[in-house]
């Protein structure tokens, strides 16, 4: 089953345009790594699917349910009771964890999946113990971000996603904040993630990750997908020049 | 007449000074919430007349605004003052006056919450009214806080404005005795008074400040 649709999806800011005519579709269980470099549009792709921010004309749906559609070359969004619904079938994970300082760690995780979803306190609480302790972070449940490293944070914030049982988890560059230590942390409880079969979309620069994890990868640059296919193929034998230039240094350092 | 007679009559008025006091602070601080959201208003025509008012609240003295509101219904609908009329005057002068205050420092505090907050908030699906008071709204307050207090403490001692209406708080108290007596004495004694009223407030901040700094 497709878990994620976007279909001709376009962004502009003002006269500059950043995602031209972008279509993508993710499989249940499956993971993509989209790849580029800045500016390329690929975390602006990942705002637009999780709708923080708005496409100026695209189809997007979730789970067969239309969050988007083109009307008169222009997107139309489903309205505030269709969009509440369908924000429950992702989770998002930023690059700057944005978690909530004020909240110890355990309310960070717990307060979203018993103030939005109305789920029973006490079950979100064990789960969300049972989450923390899977991401390493048992002992921590009454500590404060402000007392976490950030790789500590990066673990907090997947798990905040994950209490709120999504289909499919997006990552915005989970990594770039953290130094090498904290990034392999980080990656493995991604790697772990998609062992479990999670539906992902991952945003990186972490190239050995995306070819070792994903399932497919997908490399984007001046808002167009470049390329994309399977990771090895597309990281380690790159077909089109855009590419193999922007893996350059990758490659020479293998 | 003795110091300690003149420190009876000018305490007195303890009782009406804390009375504004604590009435602007509790009027002062909500409306200055709603004139805060009038002025982040995306609504252009209801933002530019917020930004007005505050621009004359802020831009002429309180003392005169006291007297605006003491004397504009006689002036404006001919309206009989009542007694009763010069403490909700005064009230609602400082009240206004000092909402106009709080709502900058509030806007500045809302405004000073990174964007992540409200993109996380919104991801997990909080709604709007959730998001300001679940999550922008605490972490606001704690960075109001030091701004708020100077405003707290200057409110203190401007409750002594309320002497241009002659309402008999401490400082209206102390300079009639001064008169009376024609000693500079009592006005000392007010001085005392608003002094050690100050080190209180003060100390409670400072108090609700360390309560907060649990986070970063």
């Amino acid at each position: 089953m497709k878990y994620l649709e976007i279909k001709n999806c376009k962004k502009a800011f003002d006269e500059l345009s950043v995602l031209n005519d972008i279509s993508l579709s993710v499989e249940e269980g499956e993971v993509v790594a989209i790849i580029g470099p800045s500016g390329s549009g690929k975390s602006t792709l990942l705002r637009c699917a999780t709708l923080l921010e708005t496409m100026d004309s695209g189809e997007l749906v979730y789970m067969g349910e239309k969050a988007a559609s083109t009307v008169d070359g222009q997107a139309v969004y489903a309205d505030g009771n269709a969009l509440k619904k369908i924000k429950n079938y992702f989770g998002l994970v930023f690059q700057n964890f944005n978690l909530f300082p004020h909240y110890s760690v355990l309310k960070n995780v717990c307060d979203a999946p018993i103030s939005v979803q109305k789920r029973n306190k006490e079950e979100v609480k064990e789960e969300a113990l049972k989450l923390l302790a899977k991401m390493g972070l048992s002992g921590k449940e009454n500590a404060y971000p402000c007392q976490l490293s950030g790789g500590q944070q990066q673990r907090v914030a997947i798990a905040r996603a994950l209490a709120m049982k999504p289909s499919i988890l997006f990552f915005d560059e989970p990594t770039s904040a953290l130094d090498p230590e904290l990034t392999g942390e980080i990656l493995k409880v991604i790697r772990q993630l998609a062992e479990e079969k999670m539906t992902m979309v991952i945003v990186t620069h972490e190239m050995s990750f995306a070819r070792d994890v994903a399932d497919r990868v997908i490399f984007m640059d001046g808002g167009y997908i470049i390329e994309e296919g399977d990771p090895h193929e597309v990281i380690e034998h790159p077909k089109e020049e855009r590419t193999k230039q922007f893996l350059a240094r990758f490659s020479a350092e293998q | 007449m003795t110091l300690w007679g003149m420190a009876q009559q000018v305490l007195s008025g303890t009782g009406a000074t804390l009375l504004i006091f604590f009435s602007t602070v509790i009027f002062s601080m909500p409306l200055g919430l709603l004139v805060a959201f009038g002025r982040m208003s995306k609504f252009r025509p209801l933002s530019a007349l917020v930004k007005g008012f505050i621009s004359i609240l802020r831009g002429t003295p309180l003392m005169l605004q006291l007297i605006v509101w003491f004397y504009g219904p006689y002036y404006l609908f001919g309206t009989q003052l009542s007694s009763g009329w010069r403490l909700t005057a005064t009230i609602l002068g400082f009240s206004i006056n000092y909402a106009a205050y709080f709502a900058e420092i509030f806007r500045s505090g809302i405004q000073s919450i990174p964007l992540g907050q409200y993109e996380a908030a919104n991801v997990l699906g909080y709604s709007k009214a959730q998001t300001f008071t679940k999550i922008i709204f605490p972490q606001m307050c704690k960075r109001v806080l030091p701004p708020v207090t100077n405003e707290v403490i200057t409110l203190v001692k401007d409750t002594s404005l309320a002497f241009v209406l002659a309402y008999s708080e401490v400082f209206t108290i102390a300079k009639q005795v001064a008169a009376a007596q024609t000693t500079i004495v009592p006005l000392f004694i007010a001085g005392g008074f608003y002094y050690v009223f100050n080190f209180v407030v003060d100390f409670v901040m400072a108090k609700i400040e360390q309560k907060m700094n649990y986070y970063r």
